[in-house]
């Protein structure tokens, strides 16, 4: 296994402000047909601005050209194996963006009458049964815009819950292994977050859980929250006694669904004794991450708690399928129209084009990987907690750090010499110098023994020349970033001043 | 494994805390600042906020990841170490002394009994290695 040649792309590339002339224009507009006002009289001077905006001047082809330059930069899992542990860069299909483009589907207004937007409704019923069969739960709500936002509605359904059994709890726990996002949601909805260390195993045990619900209050805890598998890739196979202790105490518990995708078609959490679940549609359904964009966190529930879920919800009746508003125990609304409906036509397309065969396959194919990775490059990266994993594996520097003085940091960036996406680092927090690696089910075998045949490569240079790894990647325009003074004196807008240094 | 200054306690979270009459300064140690890595920021109580034995005060990031510090002792932030905002490097650069986070009028002295010396920390600490 050989690093790369130096990129060809052209990595030399000015912020679009300082490409142009002044004046140049790429659009053309027509001759002004109507009488122009003076929008000083119309809005008063004072709100007037007295210099023109410093915006870009320049034509069609050079914005083209800056944008096309800048995304020969980015990497995609189009490009290559992307194995970032944790977020799960699943393949999107290309059957869901034709779906997705349906015009049916995507010339429609959410104001129009349920009568006009019925194959919407359909699917969007046909979707939320789908995914509930896959849980095991009741009902579900396609309405939250991302996972964070699942686990904020999830949790304020268990909060009025409570409130109608008249109990004021304020304690949800949290482990250690948790995503961040847990114990802000938790705090977003006026909980506390209470940190629970995982056993020595690397999961949750249930005296530890026992022991927390007698140090906090058994009347205080509303719910534990739990990620499973963890971010460890582990099993939480204690769940079920869990579940039991913890609604024998009155309290609920929470599955954060991040990690469904090792566990869909095999395991279904309500039967486990989950009370609520959030879906990753992105992580687990195959729809695009978003960077922060469009995304869907839909919420499972059991019957229990079904009327508690956000309005509206949409209901069959008499072969009709109509939004119903008319749930006076509900949460309220915690997204404006449907959610973010074209990421919901996708996840529907992937699980209509695998059926339940199909993803119970992808569960398989998803451990596999996963296990084929920890078996080839365990001896140079160990496991801290050791064991066959689920979809993902979480590796050490314990090894190459004591032998050399090569680091995690300098192994991910010496990954991107020999074409890979380095995988996630330095989480979960409880592993030493964390690789955290998930080649999901679409990837073939021998891309994953190329990913593995790098490691073992960057594992030998560690130790012929560790300075090569510690100042990589070699490969690229730009090379290794300082991190450090990007994160103290980050420089977050351009400035015409700092142009002329 | 480099020496622990002796005049410290320690808690298993590897704050220190050094005593002087009533008043505690809080600091983390070097074992912490080398996990961390470059730290980038700390976030820091106000003066006079009243704090809890065992609960979070402080956050401090770095290039790894963000991590809570908790208090060893039970009382009122009487001073903090102001220049950490724009200097959060003096963390890693000197922890013991420039890189000091809090000061502490105590309100429990007992507090300090669940602390560990110089050298009970120094054999925690290579356990963990």
């Amino acid at each position: 296994m050989r690093p790369l040649q130096a990129h060809t792309v052209l990595h030399v590339e000015p912020p679009i402000f300082e490409l142009g002339a002044a004046g140049r224009s790429g659009a053309s507009l027509p001759e002004m047909d109507v009488p122009e006002i003076d929008p000083g009289q119309e809005f008063g001077v004072d709100v007037l601005r007295c210099e023109d905006p410093l915006l870009p001047e320049v034509s069609e082809l050079e914005v083209i050209r800056h944008y096309t330059r800048l995304s020969q930069w980015n990497y995609s899992i189009d490009e290559g194996f992307y194995p970032l542990g944790s977020c799960t860069m699943k393949y999107n299909p290309r059957v869901n963006e034709w779906t997705a483009r349906l015009q049916g589907l995507t010339d429609i207004h959410p104001y129009q009458n349920d009568d006009q937007i019925q194959g919407a409704l359909e699917l969007m019923w046909r979707l939320e049964h789908a995914l509930a069969a896959v849980g095991g739960f009741a009902r579900v709500t396609l309405q939250p815009a991302a996972g964070a936002h699942g686990e904020f509605t999830g949790l304020k359904v268990i909060r009025a819950a409570l409130s109608a059994r008249g109990e004021r709890r304020r304690k949800v726990l949290v482990p250690d292994s948790a995503h961040g996002t847990n114990p802000a949601s938790v705090a977003f909805n006026g909980f506390a977050p209470v940190l629970l260390a995982s056993g020595e195993a690397g999961i949750l045990r249930p005296q530890d859980v026992e022991q927390a619900l007698e140090r906090e209050g058994a009347d205080q805890v509303a719910a534990l929250m739990v990620t499973n598998p963890n971010t460890l890739g582990l099993f939480e196979s204690h769940i079920a006694e869990i579940a039991k202790i913890l609604h024998s105490a009155g309290a609920m518990l929470y599955m954060d669904g991040a990690n469904l995708n090792a566990i869909m078609g095999k395991v279904r959490p309500a039967d486990t004794g989950v009370d609520v679940m959030h879906y990753n549609l992105h992580k687990t359904f195959s729809t695009p991450h978003g960077g922060g964009g469009p995304g869907a966190g839909p919420v499972g529930v059991t019957e229990e708690l079904a009327r508690f879920l956000p309005v509206p919800v949409v209901e069959r009746r008499n072969g009709r399928f109509v939004l119903d508003y008319d749930r006076p125990d509900s949460v309220g609304r915690v997204r404006s129209f449907m959610g973010n409906f074209g990421v919901l036509v996708r996840a529907y397309t992937y699980l209509r084009e695998m059926g339940a065969d199909g993803i119970a396959r992808a569960t398989e194919l998803a451990v596999l990987n996963a296990n084929y990775v920890r078996a080839r490059i365990e001896k140079e990266y160990p496991a801290q907690y050791g064991g066959a994993c689920l979809h993902e594996v979480v590796l050490s520097d314990h090894r190459i750090e004591k032998e050399t003085s090569v680091t995690t940091l300098d192994v991910a960036k010496r990954l991107i010499d020999y074409g890979f996406h380095p995988p996630t680092i330095y989480f979960p927090l409880i592993v030493h110098g964390a690789l955290m690696i998930e080649p999901t089910e679409t990837e073939p075998l021998e891309e994953v023994e190329r990913f593995c045949q790098a490691m073992e490569a960057i594992f030998v240079e560690a130790h012929e020349d560790p300075e090569l790894l510690k100042h990589a990647p070699h490969s690229r325009g730009v090379n290794r970033m300082d991190e450090v003074r990007a994160a103290r004196k980050p420089v977050l807008r351009w400035r015409p001043e700092a142009s002329d240094s | 494994m480099s020496g622990y200054p002796e005049d410290l306690r320690y808690t298993q979270e590897h704050e220190w805390a050094r005593v002087s009459g009533n008043v505690v300064t809080i600091g983390i140690t070097k074992y912490a600042v080398e996990q961390l890595g470059d730290i980038t920021y700390v976030g820091l109580p106000r003066e006079g906020e009243e704090i809890t034995k065992g609960d979070v005060f402080g956050t401090i990031e770095s290039v790894k990841a963000q991590s809570d510090v908790f208090s060893p002792v039970s009382g009122t932030v009487a001073k903090i170490n102001d220049p950490l905002e724009d200097n959060p490097e003096y963390v890693n650069d000197d922890p013991y002394d420039e890189g000091w986070m809090i000061q502490v009028e105590m309100t429990d002295p007992e507090d300090l009994s669940d602390m560990m010396d110089a050298k009970a920390y120094t054999e925690y600490v290579a356990e963990l290695d």
